[in-house]
């Protein structure tokens, strides 16, 4: 399956959803998902590099702290991401997103994004190759 | 909700027995069209509210009351520490202290109309807004815990404002308690550059004209004529208390089965005031406070700077300064009993009645102001704390309008610039870096703001004072 990522709706806020066929693809695409609340990632250009590390209990906790982590280096650093790459040894993640500086002007961002939560979090094998992540993300 | 599910205590109060794993009631103010129109979840999590250790009295929920992290937006619960009580992370929310202040600009809104266009250019170039903005401060380690500890009272010290602001803020404009210390060196890293930055979301500046009075001796006591125009602010602590909320509502999670706390809902992550993990928080919780009260004080100087600049001799005076999404500790009397209670209000704003001793003296036979924001188009109000309010709900009232729509059905109901068209039609001018922003804040994504006060006001827990309508809104 190619992999996917959608919003769901939320009375105050908003889901993101990733669907891949692995989990680390799922993660990558609920990343992507979270870019798209903030802005079109396709007007995002992928020229700096940036890594994080995390570890959880379990694989829910562990997508809240990965999308947490993104959210700390888009804040911190001003920048916005378009593209992910995570490795996961069990609980523990590797991941990198590249991405640049906001851009006002060009990437007309809609809203910045609070924090990830445990709110509607699942993160499962659906059927056969086919991982599903997902949570609400406070904006 | 099915009003079914509640017994009617009142036109404008309906309440839920304890079942369960409930100690005390759930109770929510509002008419039967608001609690029709409310989210089923509304009153999942307040029940769930209901069962934490330590609860008091009852978990409440405001008539702007909508969906939150495990407690609702719009929830009020206190806990006694003596008594097991425990602070919530979830309680307090995201957008730590995300509070309102209005100033009075002495103008009347036929005065601003001729300069509106050049006012709220200037004011959408100086005020900086929106994602990845940055204001004008850099703080260095020192200045970071400095502004941490004093709030809007070391933004005075550095020139952002006087004195006679810190008396018409909650807490004198400086929270007692806050421990730098306890703040993670992620949050202050993302704070490092965001103090005196509106933010996004439904953060804004705005011009409002006082359009209506309802009570003429509460709005002489606080200089409020028809026709004249205000400013009124609303943010918050920004990336700092975002991250702050981040990390502590995890450790809580984590930390919760080793209190032998069962939570019904992950985002009700709690830990015992007295633990170290509880003091832990109330510290950061409080550094975070400040950081709002900074921001909120440092934004009002360059608002007063625009003005000095559009109308030479103006002084833009202090009305109020509230705070939404916060945990205090105050004496409350229950049945009879005066008892030091941590009052979370997340989505609701602390209303006490005259004569309480934290107000400043010349508003203290008139009740602490209360300060209703409205959304982008519509009505905002002030009202004012009342006596009857001392024993409903730990002396606290709404917050705002609520929203009654998702970003997503939002923008798929309304453009951006159709509405800032419309809008300017109006009269109301827009000024926002993003049009999808606009989309997803439309007016009409919201509750009528106006029967979510009118509930607040019948159920005593506040009292209508002003109408405000919006002249100029610069939005996040």
């Amino acid at each position: 399956m190619r992999p996917h990522w959608q919003h769901f709706p939320h009375g105050a806020d908003i889901g993101v959803r990733g669907i891949g066929p692995t989990l680390a693809a799922a993660f990558e695409q609920a990343a992507l998902a979270m870019t798209a609340v903030v802005t079109d990632p396709a007007g995002v250009v992928p020229r700096e590099a940036v890594d994080v590390q995390c570890e959880a209990p379990d694989n829910e906790m562990l997508l809240v702290d990965w999308l947490n982590a993104l959210v700390l280096e888009m804040a911190a650093r001003h920048m916005l991401f378009a593209r992910f790459e995570v490795n996961l040894e069990g609980h523990r993640l590797h991941g990198t997103a590249w991405g640049e500086t906001v851009d006002p002007a060009r990437h007309q961002p809609a809203v910045e994004i609070k924090g990830a939560t445990y709110t509607e979090l699942r993160v499962r094998e659906d059927e056969s190759d086919r991982w599903l992540a997902q949570c609400v993300v406070d904006v | 909700m099915d009003l079914a599910r509640f017994s009617q205590v009142s036109e404008v109060e309906w309440r839920v027995e304890p079942v369960g794993g409930m100690r005390v009631p759930a109770v929510i103010f509002a008419d039967a069209g608001l609690i029709r129109e409310m989210d089923d979840k509304v009153l999942e999590q307040l029940t769930n509210v209901a069962t934490l250790p330590g609860i008091v009295e009852a978990a409440y929920a405001m008539p702007d009351a909508h969906w939150g992290y495990g407690f609702p937006i719009g929830g009020v619960a206190a806990f006694d520490a003596d008594e097991g009580g425990v602070v919530s992370a979830g309680g307090v929310g995201f957008d730590i202290s995300c509070g309102v202040r209005t100033l009075h600009t002495g103008l009347t809104a036929a005065e601003v109309e001729p300069r509106k266009q050049r006012l709220a250019d200037h004011l959408f170039a100086h005020v900086p807004a929106g994602v990845g903005s940055t204001g004008q401060l850099r703080l260095n380690a020192n200045e970071m815990d400095a502004m941490l500890r004093g709030g809007a009272r070391w933004a005075v010290e550095r020139g952002y404002g006087s004195a006679a602001d810190l008396e018409r803020i909650e807490e004198h404009g400086c929270m007692s308690g806050a421990e730098p210390g306890e703040v993670s060196e992620h949050a202050k890293r993302r704070q490092r550059d965001e103090i005196g930055t509106l933010g996004s979301g439904n953060h804004y500046l705005e011009l409002q004209e006082i359009a209506e009075i309802y009570d003429s001796q509460a709005a002489d006591r606080l200089r409020l004529r028809v026709g004249e125009v205000v400013v009124s602010i609303h943010c918050g602590s920004r990336g700092l208390g975002h991250q702050i909320g981040t990390e502590f509502l995890r450790q809580m999670v984590v930390a919760a089965p080793g209190f032998g706390i069962e939570l019904p809902d992950r985002e009700l992550a709690c830990a015992p005031i007295k633990s170290p993990l509880g003091q832990a928080y109330l510290g950061a919780m409080r550094a975070a406070i400040n950081c709002a009260l900074a921001n909120r004080q440092v934004i009002t100087h360059l608002a007063r700077e625009v003005f000095a600049d559009v109308f030479p001799g103006t002084h833009l005076g202090l009305i109020y300064d509230v705070s939404h999404n916060t945990c205090k500790l105050e004496p409350h009397t229950v049945d009879g009993r005066t008892r030091q209670l941590y009052v979370h209000r997340k989505g609701a704003t602390r209303a006490f009645g005259p004569r309480h001793p934290t107000l400043p003296a010349d508003l203290r036979d008139v009740g602490q102001p209360v300060l209703i924001g409205g959304s982008m188009g519509t009505a905002s109000y002030i009202l004012v704390g009342t006596e009857a309010g001392r024993t409903r709900a730990f002396s606290s009232a709404c917050h705002g309008a609520g929203r009654a729509m998702s970003r997503h059905q939002a923008t798929r109901q309304w453009r951006g610039r159709a509405l800032v068209d419309e809008l300017a039609s109006q009269g109301v001018l827009i000024r926002s870096p993003s049009l999808r922003g606009v989309a997803e804040e439309a007016p009409g994504a919201y509750k009528d703001v106006s029967a979510v006060v009118d509930a607040a006001d019948r159920a005593g827990l506040a009292r209508k004072v002003a109408k405000l309508k919006p002249l100029v809104c610069i939005k996040g």
